[in-house]
């Protein structure tokens, strides 16, 4: 897209001891953060938080505005807990096999959509994961509108029980972590630098060689994978896999935590997510209603703050003081 | 009984008319998507909210201030249409220099609320509306009963079509429209007031899918959820017919209708989906749509 102008901040490295002090007290934080909050909370910010953030991974690093990562999301959930309940394997092995049942859809599914660019991705992607949730609604192995209910969450390795909440919210945020680290290596790897310039200028990158699609299919299966990965976990948690996490409201969700938190920042969707899902736990007690909210927080996001929370900051004289000290 | 491949005809006749009956309503409204993008190159995602808008507009007429179906028909496409107006002016306008996707999101967003706030007021449940005396009665064709209401919406949107065909591609001001999304700049240097008509091409899109709405109130239940599903089979239709052709949505509309409704005959399991299916198989063949130009 070279006519692209989104509003993305040009990365800068921080300071390297700012950077580890921040990631160590972010890991103290999270390890004591369920003596003091609901466990199942935390839990769902962190699905969601890897969720937004392995969306991000497509719209902020590559520019390709997928509205249909619910399929991945809600079909790794049915993957997952069809893996654990009906042929009985173990959590992590669920897991996986939500990661590749993810990745394998995104691999159709990113097959068709690269094949045009922008906003046309975005209604091909739509497109293809309503299709697959018309599937989901009527395969036999979803159960249609009940679902999978009653997930077992297992033993971790046939050892360690998954039924303490505990022992589930140091798993899901182990796969967290995992996840994000994989998210940080690809967009710093020197195939994350070429996606990151065929962003900024598809043509350019042809010509210097680069078989562009397969670049763009490959971090969609990424993506895919990821989200999957926050998808399989996301139904261990709450133990049940629903047509809800298919739909095109879900993909539509994603989109705003990324965008409310900052698109094409690595903390900005994680920011996005926590804001989201509090908001939805707040206003889920009272009688208004939770889509009119987000669809104005929607349109004042597009019409005010473009770059997310995190990405105005990034932008504004504390944020740039912060991040421009080494001087690049 | 007459067979056809194994089918009873009155029920393939029977679905082949609910196909293009469907295919009426996406026509209209894959017309109107077509207009918006072609000027404001912007996917007007809450199409469905402002179809669902003018069947809404409609019944509230009749509810509150005993407002037939006639007087409706012109005045729910109005009413949408100014709505549209108000946000182009208001929100749109601004986001014209930004990423198409910008656009895209707003209109998700305006379409979030807009459904959340019927659905608050309305209950997700279908309120009926009572179809046109004038219309109510059938035709027996006496290989199979024709409900004149059915008739009435086919012979309506195709009138519509080709009159939005008619004028966007045969008249001045279609001209200046064409000239418009071509070179902006330059359309203006010759003093053509080029804000002014796209605020216009959004208000008539707007009004085309109010009077879809409207026309759908009778047959379909005026609920807040009807635009929900429909506007996405929408995209789908003109990803088929190729985004910037508005024959090309038109007519991939009433064909892709009249085809799902051969497949609720022959398949119905896979009613829901053969329009996303023949949409990935057009884009494996044919990336830029069927009538689209590789831009």
């Amino acid at each position: 897209m070279a006519d692209t102008n989104l509003a993305l901040p040009v990365e800068r490295s921080t300071v390297a001891p700012y950077k580890i002090l921040f990631l160590v007290m972010a890991i103290v934080l999270l390890v004591a953060a369920p003596w003091f909050f609901y466990p199942i909370f935390l839990m769902k910010v962190l699905c969601f938080a890897l969720f937004a953030a392995a969306f991000n991974l497509l719209l902020g690093y590559t520019g390709l505005l997928s509205f249909g990562h619910a399929a991945f999301f809600g079909g790794a959930a049915y993957f997952t807990s069809h893996a654990v309940t009906v042929w009985s394997w173990r959590p992590e092995l669920g897991l996986l096999f939500g990661v590749a049942g993810a990745a394998a859809l995104g691999l159709v599914i990113g097959f068709l959509a690269i094949r045009r660019k922008g906003i046309y991705f975005g209604m091909i992607t739509l497109a293809l994961a309503q299709m697959f949730y018309f599937f989901c609604l009527q395969a036999p192995f979803t159960h249609g509108e009940d679902g999978i209910q009653g997930v077992p969450r297992g033993n971790l390795f046939g050892v360690i029980p998954l039924g303490d909440t505990l022992n589930m919210y140091f798993f899901v945020l182990a796969v967290f972590l995992i996840g994000l680290f994989a998210i940080y290596r690809i967009v710093h790897s020197p195939f994350g630098m070429i996606v990151k310039a065929i962003r900024e200028n598809e043509n350019r990158a042809i010509s210097l060689g680069y078989s562009v699609g397969a670049y763009k299919l490959a971090i969609f299966v990424m993506s895919a994978a990821l989200t999957g990965l926050a998808g399989g976990a996301k139904a261990l948690v709450f133990q049940f896999a629903t047509l809800n996490d298919v739909t095109w409201q879900m993909s539509g969700e994603v989109i705003l935590m990324a965008l409310l938190g900052g698109i094409g920042t690595l903390i900005g969707p994680l920011v996005g997510a926590t804001l989201v899902v509090t908001l939805q736990t707040y206003l889920a007690t009272s009688v208004f209603p939770v889509t009119i909210v987000m669809g104005l927080t929607f349109m004042v996001c597009v019409l005010t703050f473009r770059r997310g929370v995190v990405g105005e900051f990034y932008h504004s004289r504390t944020g740039r003081g912060l991040t421009q000290k080494d001087g690049d | 009984m007459v067979l056809i491949f194994g089918i009873p005809l009155q029920a393939l006749l029977g679905q082949l008319l609910v196909g293009l009956i469907n295919g009426s309503f996406y026509a209209m409204l894959s017309l109107g998507l077509a207009v918006i993008f072609g000027l404001l190159r912007i996917i007007n995602f809450a199409h469905g909210a402002l179809y669902m808008l003018g069947a809404f507009v409609g019944y509230l007429l009749l509810v509150y201030f005993s407002i037939g179906f006639w007087p409706s028909l012109i005045l729910a496409p109005l009413a949408v249409g100014l709505f549209g107006i108000i946000i182009e002016r208001v929100a749109l306008s601004r986001l014209y220099d930004l990423d198409h996707l910008y656009g895209l999101l707003f209109t998700f967003g305006l379409a979030l609320v807009i459904e959340g706030t019927f659905r608050y007021y309305f209950g997700a449940s279908g309120q009926p509306y009572a179809m046109p005396a004038l219309l109510s009665s059938g035709t027996n064709l006496g290989f199979m009963f024709l409900p004149n209401y059915r008739v009435f919406i086919v012979v309506a949107s195709l009138v519509v079509c080709i009159a939005t065909w008619f004028l966007i591609e045969k008249t001045r001001l279609g001209a200046y429209l064409r000239a418009a999304t071509e070179n902006p700049t330059l359309v203006r240097v010759f003093g053509i007031n080029v804000p002014l008509l796209l605020t216009v091409t959004y208000g008539l899109g707007a009004a085309l899918a109010g009077l879809a709405g409207i026309l759908a109130a009778p047959i379909y239940q005026v609920s807040p959820l009807m635009g929900t599903n429909i506007v996405i089979v929408v995209f789908a239709v003109v990803v088929v017919g190729g985004m910037g052709s508005i024959g090309g949505a038109i007519i991939m509309g009433y064909m892709l209708g009249i085809f799902e409704g051969l497949t609720k005959v022959f398949y119905p399991e896979a009613s829901n989906i053969v329009i996303f299916v023949i949409m990935a198989i057009v884009l494996l063949i044919r990336p830029a749509g069927l009538f689209g130009k590789i831009t």
